[in-house]
């Protein structure tokens, strides 16, 4: 299971405040489908515009990317070019 | 040229520049240099008030000045709903963008553009302008951040309701959001500090103070095609915000990038180019508009003015056991402050179990903020940098040693979430405390200071193409403005790929027609991300002379190696034959399949990190509050130089601007909310007799996700100057400038308010 970071406002406003959770997913896409399934409208709010650190690394753009098993997930804001 | 040392041939060389000779003798051509037959001349009309409702313009007696051909306002754009939407790589929202870039129903700031001419000349044009009637109903302004923040200041939206905050509010105000970003338990960590410092920071708005203006050329054909010659950080950027602001399909624009005379973030926005476009389409002629300085400070970038608390909890053998920060920063007329980045990175470069971080994005009467390297860092910085020196002093520790005994390593929880893979900040202060510098004796009314800084760095996507020419020479076509001398961090990776010599390949800036999208010259991803692609196309290169020399051999492509620019037989077992150049292989191409080219689109991904960390003399007379730097070195982890001058000179260059951010750069507003030194007279960016020579120290921690070990480079230098100057004088005169920046009359002013209560003892 991934251990999934929520954005504090997102979690606030569409899960109850848990911003910590596990999620069982393979990929990014799978992860946004399990999050939508659990807190719906979810999904949809972090599609686009937002940045994912997966174990470290932040990918301005994460749809085709892999999750681990063990894998750490932090939703971020998209980083701004200077 | 070749380094034995590490391998390469070209890389980490320092070959001239293919554009230096061009721009050294005036050749070049940037975004005012442009003209075209027939071509008209745009001027703006902006407005002279902070804020006022719009209650009429009647354009009619500018419209009988001979030889004005078109009048645009807001009319003349479509009315674009609220919200965000996703184009080109990132979420932007294009009813202010429109709303920014010609005022619908209220003017937001001085210099908001409200109606634009075309004229034959300027002279008609300007004319034009002084016969535009615009009935203004002025309203009450406000320009500070914590004004705005009040309850019953001047409200600039009435449909901005603050985001972020529970339950969400039922009246509007001018705070746009809240966010918070937290590690562990912060109070908690209070409790188990010695010691712990506060203190309130600010910072004035400055401008990214480009010396090249906004400059367009758009032309409309009748057909409803579009071009547009302009300078900017991005040419796909420009057409994808123009369509959307014009309701046309990107595909009818075609964007012809000139060279840019510097944008640091400035020009990753559009302001004249869709007023151009508008003017074209309404005249049926190529339209021009070349903003003046005073149009670019009063209606460009800057960044924003900020309001920063910290407090810092420590042992006292120096582990940091807690840090909080509250960030307010303007945004100018429109939401999008870059706090939400302040947030993330003011504690970055340490290692912290318990912290905070809380933003507020706030909008004022000012223009609209534009990125400015680093975008939000900078500021963040000072107060946690400059409240760490603090805490320094207070425990009597070294102020490197501090920063080194919490310094952020592989595997650390980074303050914003996440944790760091490769990361070179340790090294970055283990070379700051080994330069003779930290060690040189200082004289009187003199003072050092340090600071630290950190950087995400992005990839993105980046497309690039590599043709070989029929001679043997190499086109590397680079669909990024070249801003800070990537044309030659390209070539020097295609050479080093394709094994030839630097001066045979040559790179070029294309149109958004030639080669496929790519991000803008931003973030410092350029040299990564786009030079991935460069390595990728000039791999496809390779493999294909591979496959042409396997054709003339008549020998399977297994048993061709490339060398040194060659092809040669993998082994005796193929055969005895000549190595066959790349040049004679182009030259025989038509023979072997016609010409040989690769082309690369990527979605870069592992940019690394990037810390840096700077030392600073100063003297301060204490006579007159100015203050003079008289040494700076700048060590940055810049993964592998590529051309190490110009990563220099980013370290050099970003230093230069946070120095400026530091003792002079501001924007002054009169009480009317009037900007008070639109111009380089009064806006004082540092010139090249204010500074030392930048000294600068390359740390190489190559970056494992690049094939050359490359890391952005370009943002880094402009995060710790404001705290590294502020602890130099600090330790200069005991006096410490929690407000920048540390011009003299402040300066003065603040020894003055110290010596009283000596006075009154």
């Amino acid at each position: 299971m991934a251990r999934v970071v929520l954005p504090n406002e997102l979690a606030r406003e569409l899960a109850g405040g848990q911003k910590e959770l596990e999620v069982e997913a393979e990929n990014f896409r799978q992860l946004l489908k399990a999050l939508d399934r659990r807190f719906p409208g979810m999904g949809d709010r972090l599609r686009d515009g937002v940045a994912v650190a997966i174990d470290g690394e932040i990918f301005q753009e994460p749809f085709l990317e892999s999750i681990g098993e063990d894998s750490e997930v932090f939703f971020l804001p998209q980083i701004e070019a200077g | 040229m070749s380094d034995s040392a590490s391998g390469f041939k070209w890389v980490g060389t320092r070959p001239v520049r293919p554009d230096g000779l061009d721009k050294v003798t005036g050749r070049a051509n940037f975004g005012a240099d442009f003209t075209m037959p027939g071509m008209l001349v745009g001027r703006i009309l902006r407005s002279p008030h902070a804020h006022a409702r719009v209650a009429g313009i009647d354009a009619s007696a500018a419209l009988a000045v001979p030889g004005v051909k078109a009048v645009v306002t807001a009319e003349d754009f479509p009315e674009i709903p609220d919200g965000d939407l996703m184009v080109g790589e990132g979420p932007m929202n294009f009813r202010d963008l429109s709303c920014n870039v010609m005022a619908r129903g209220k003017v937001l700031y001085d210099g908001h553009p409200v109606a634009a001419v075309a004229a034959t000349s300027r002279a008609a044009a300007e004319e034009a302008l002084d016969r535009i009637r615009v009935d203004y109903e002025v309203l009450p302004h406000v320009v500070d951040v914590l004004e705005a923040m009040e309850p019953g200041a001047p409200l600039l939206h009435e449909n901005l309701f603050t985001e972020g905050v529970d339950p969400k509010p039922d009246r509007p105000s001018n705070v746009a959001s809240r966010v918070e970003f937290s590690l562990g338990d912060v109070e908690a960590g209070f409790a188990e500090a010695d010691v712990v410092v506060e203190g309130e920071y600010t910072t004035e708005a400055v401008h990214q103070g480009y010396i090249e203006p906004h400059a367009a050329v758009a032309s409309v054909g009748e057909d409803g095609h579009c071009t547009v010659w302009c300078s900017s950080q991005g040419q796909f950027m420009v057409r994808a915000y123009c369509a959307k602001l014009l309701g046309v399909e990107n595909s009818r624009i075609r964007v012809i990038p000139s060279e840019i005379g510097g944008g640091f973030g400035g020009k990753t926005t559009i302001y004249v180019e869709p007023v151009a476009l508008a003017l074209s389409r309404k005249a049926g002629r190529p339209v021009k508009i070349v903003m003046d300085r005073d149009e670019v400070f009063r209606a460009t970038g800057p960044t924003s003015s900020t309001h920063v608390k910290v407090r810092i909890g420590a042992t006292k053998d120096g582990r940091i056991t807690a840090g909080d920060t509250e960030l307010r920063y303007q945004a100018g007329a429109f939401s999008g402050s870059p706090v939400q980045l302040g947030c993330m990175t003011a504690f970055a470069p340490y290692h912290l179990d318990h912290v905070r971080a809380v933003g507020y994005d706030v909008v004022v009467n000012r223009p609209k903020c534009a990125a400015y390297r680093a975008p939000g860092a900078p500021m963040a910085a000072f107060g946690v940098e400059s409240a760490l020196d603090e805490l320094a002093g207070k425990l009597g520790m070294d102020p490197l040693e501090l920063r080194l005994a919490n310094a952020a390593r592989e595997g650390t929880k980074a303050a914003y979430g996440p944790r760091f893979r490769q990361i070179g900040y340790v090294e970055t202060v283990e070379a700051a405390l080994a330069h003779e510098h930290y060690r040189a004796a200082l004289g009187p009314n003199q003072g050092r200071g340090v600071a630290s800084g950190f950087w995400f760095n992005i990839g993105g996507q980046s497309s690039a193409a590599v043709h070989v020419n029929e001679d043997g020479t190499a086109v590397v076509v680079d669909p990024n403005p070249d801003i800070g001398g990537s044309r030659a961090s390209m070539a020097i990776m295609a050479a080093e790929v394709l094994g030839i010599d630097y001066d045979r390949v040559r790179p070029i800036v294309p149109d958004t027609s030639s080669i496929p999208y790519s991000d803008m010259t931003g973030g410092s991803r350029v040299t990564f991300a786009v030079g991935m692609a460069v390595v990728e196309a000039a791999k496809q290169v390779v493999e294909e002379l591979r496959s042409r020399a396997a054709k003339v051999w008549d020998v399977d492509v297994d048993g061709v190696v490339w060398e040194n620019g060659e092809a040669r037989p993998a082994s005796s077992n193929v055969g005895e034959f000549e190595p066959l150049s790349l040049a004679a292989l182009a030259e025989g191409s038509a023979k072997t399949g016609g010409p040989i080219s690769g082309q690369a689109t990527i979605n870069a991904r592992g940019a690394g990190p990037g810390f840096g960390t700077h030392v600073c003399d100063v003297e301060v007379d204490p006579d007159t509050g100015r203050v003079t730097v008289l040494r700076y070195t700048a060590v940055q982890d810049v993964g592998r130089a590529i051309h190490p001058s110009y990563v220099e000179g980013q370290l050099q260059g970003g230093a230069a601007q946070g120095i400026g951010w530091a003792l002079n750069e501001e924007y002054v507003y009169s009480e009317a909310g009037t900007l008070e030194n639109p111009g380089f007279l009064d806006y004082r960016v540092p010139v090249a007799s204010d500074l030392p020579m930048i000294d600068t120290v390359l740390v190489e921690v190559p970056n494992p996700r690049h094939p050359y070990g490359v890391r952005g480079v370009g943002e880094v230098p402009i995060i710790p100057p404001l705290a590294a100057v502020a602890n130099a004088i600090r330790h200069a005169c005991g006096t410490r400038m929690n407000h920048l920046p540390a011009s003299p009359p402040r300066l003065l002013a603040a020894l003055d308010a110290a010596k009283l209560p000596e006075a009154a003892d």
